[in-house]
């Protein structure tokens, strides 16, 4: 399982290191995002400021988004989806590997956004250090449940429309938990029940995935 | 089955182990659909039929899958990896030496390519490519659907060498085309479908 | 007795219906501080226990059943299908005849509190699963996919209640909410209030049978019209 996770996941960030697509669409649109949210919030930095926590993770989710209909639309050029099935790969093995890959993007991604956030919204630099083992066990678990819900919606008639009000749900506790446990390191507080939900979050779809992922490959 | 329409209905086949069996039949005569329900890609949704000894209604599909090898009409590894990246994700997959690659490549006369960008093959290098995939897993039946499709003169007679071989390996082939074969070394057993039934040649 | 079961399925329900109408509206006394408001409570907390526990909970059991393997029929995604679709509709009125209440309780029409926004983000869950369906064609790959949807999203109701419960508390303390919910339930009331249960879950069942049978039917002329598709491939193929 660990071997095809990380033969998959190998696979993935080489297309992406390949196509580049990260670099030149998902970022850009991650960026101008953020610019749009300190915009929105008016020429008063005070507010901006506050709401950096919660602005980047706005953001991150919709990046998600488009990360994972990327991740999926790898697999569904023609014929590929056919021709990887027939080498029995370990579904649970490739749900791991897809998952990581989009960790390690989301983690890129979300380093990118947070100097953002530190430059443009003016959040403290310090306490967006210190948040940073949060921000990555969120992220990590933003891109276990996102891959399960990507699998739901590969290759329908709707791509892309579908995805965001399945996922947007399961995507809420994170954004809550991230958004809080972010804050509690700017702003001092207790964290250890956004902790608790986060590892619920990651424990709980990393089970699922696991299990599951097998009935979405079959079809 | 899609949409509540059958693709096939009234196939009555047996495909003896080790022969070689052409498929023929017009567009949307079912051709692919069979095909495809034989490696265990599509669940078979009435009916009755085995496949190696698994059963495509009960059995399990997955373990199917391993030992078939397909080749479908369109490219079938991933555009932006390399001639050389898709075989050895291939390889590692299915837990074959990375160093046969070379030698697969070179079977398919891929040698010189194996550097490029998949996306930048040519049609007919593609589908060596999706041969040289199955040449490295040497599955016990080979499913290829309108191989002739896009391949030269050239292309099409070591494609007949290929399939000579692997039949002399005792795997087990069905093709699929619109016409008989051309080959003189070839002589398969023919299925002619028509409206999603054999007919009678 | 099965079919007497089935029959009486419906007057049983109506009667029930219309016996919580009579003892809520005529019979129980108005709440001391909350007066006729406070009837909502043989409305709304019954209309909540259909659509967040009994409805869900059957389309999730009813998912878990045809995910595994021995007990995987079309049988049972039909049924979350059904279940699914009749909890939306109560969730609507959850969250309906909670808004009724909180207005004049509250002065809002919508509040930020834990379980109003949780039973929101399920009825966006429900509409999801919906919405899946709605997007795949062929039976198996959607009784897959939206099985593996109902069970994730179980999965996901206790996570985002307590992440919206703890997101709450810790944001302004304890609400108007818990304060004023606990109304002194006595008597008559507490009948009523038991009554009211009872029956919605008999109309749930009732609703919920109504909605198979449907589905029943629908398969059957779907069938039907495969049957006819199938005669013309053989004669296309007789060509």
């Amino acid at each position: 399982m660990i071997r095809t996770a990380l033969l998959v996941a190998g696979k993935d960030l080489r297309i992406e290191r390949r196509s580049r697509v990260l670099l030149w669409q998902v970022v850009p649109f991650g960026v101008i995002a953020l610019v749009l949210c300190g915009l929105a919030l008016g020429p008063v930095g005070v507010s901006r400021a506050t709401a950096g926590p919660g602005l980047f993770y706005l953001v991150t989710l919709l990046v998600t988004l488009l990360m994972i209909t990327r991740s999926h639309a790898i697999e569904r050029t023609a014929g590929t989806r056919s021709s990887v099935a027939t080498l029995g790969l370990d579904p649970a093995g490739v749900f791991l590997g897809k998952a990581l890959a989009l960790a390690i993007e989301l983690w890129i991604t979300g380093l990118v956004l947070l100097a953002g956030s530190v430059l443009l919204l003016h959040t403290s630099l310090h306490g967006t250090v210190k948040a940073l083992p949060s921000i990555i066990v969120t992220l990590g678990a933003l891109a276990a449940v996102g891959t399960i819900y990507g699998a739901l919606t590969a290759g329908d008639s709707g791509a892309g429309t579908l995805l965001p009000v399945l996922a947007l749900p399961a995507f809420a506790p994170l954004l809550i938990a991230g958004e809080r446990s972010f804050r509690a390191a700017l702003n001092g507080g207790g964290v250890w029940e956004w902790w608790l939900i986060v590892t619920v979050a990651l424990v709980a779809y990393l089970s699922a995935g696991i299990l599951l992922y097998g009935v979405l490959e079959e079809s | 089955m899609r949409h509540g329409f059958p693709l096939l209905s009234g196939v009555d086949l047996d495909i003896a182990a080790g022969t070689l069996t052409l498929v023929t039949g017009t567009n949307g005569a079912g051709k692919t659909s069979l095909l495809q329900l034989l490696a265990g890609l599509v669940p078979l949704t009435s009916g009755r039929a085995q496949v190696a000894g698994v059963d495509l209604r009960s059995g399990d599909r997955r373990q199917l899958r391993r030992r078939v090898g397909w080749l479908g009409h369109e490219g079938s590894f991933y555009d932006e990896l390399t001639v050389r990246e898709n075989l050895v994700f291939a390889a590692r997959a299915l837990s074959r030496p990375v160093s046969q690659v070379e030698v697969v490549a070179a079977r398919v006369a891929l040698e010189g390519r194996l550097d490029t960008t998949t996306k930048q093959l040519s049609a007919g290098q593609r589908r060596r490519l999706g041969l040289a995939w199955l040449v490295l897993r040497r599955p016990e039946l080979w499913l290829l659907d309108e191989p002739y499709a896009s391949l030269d003169d050239e292309g099409r007679t070591f494609f007949d060498e290929l399939l000579s071989e692997v039949l002399a390996s005792g795997a087990t082939v069905v093709v699929s085309a619109h016409d008989p074969l051309r080959s003189p070394t070839l002589n398969p057993i023919g299925v002619h479908l028509a409206g999603g039934r054999v007919v009678p040649t | 007795m099965k079919l007497l079961s089935q029959r009486l399925l419906g007057p049983l329900t109506l009667v029930s219906l219309a016996l919580t109408v009579w003892m809520g509206l005529v019979v129980t006394p108005p709440d001391r501080t909350q007066g006729d408001l406070a009837r909502l409570v043989y409305v709304h907390p019954a209309i909540a226990w259909v659509a967040l526990y009994l409805s869900f909970g059957t389309a999730t059991v009813a998912s878990i059943l045809y995910l595994w393997r021995r007990t995987r029929s079309l049988v049972a995604d039909q049924v979350a299908h059904c279940a699914m679709e009749v909890s939306l509709v109560f969730i609507v009125l959850t969250l309906i005849t909670g808004s009724i209440w909180g207005r004049p309780t509250w002065g809002v029409w919508w509040a930020w509190d834990a379980r109003l926004t949780s039973s929101a983000i399920l009825g966006v869950l429900a509409v999801g699963y919906l919405a899946l369906r709605r997007a795949n064609d062929d039976p198996t790959l959607r009784a897959r996919r939206s099985a593996v949807f109902a069970v994730l999203s179980a999965i996901n109701v206790p996570i985002i209640h307590f992440s919206v419960l703890w997101w709450k508390t810790l944001h302004q303390g304890a609400t108007v909410f818990t304060a004023n919910r606990s109304l002194k339930i006595h008597g008559s009331m507490a009948w009523t209030l038991l009554l009211s249960f009872v029956a919605f879950t008999l109309l749930f069942v009732w609703l919920l049978r109504a909605r198979y049978r449907l589905e029943e039917q629908r398969t059957v002329s779907q069938t039907s019209s495969l049957s006819v598709a199938l005669e013309q491939r053989r004669r296309e193929g007789a060509h």
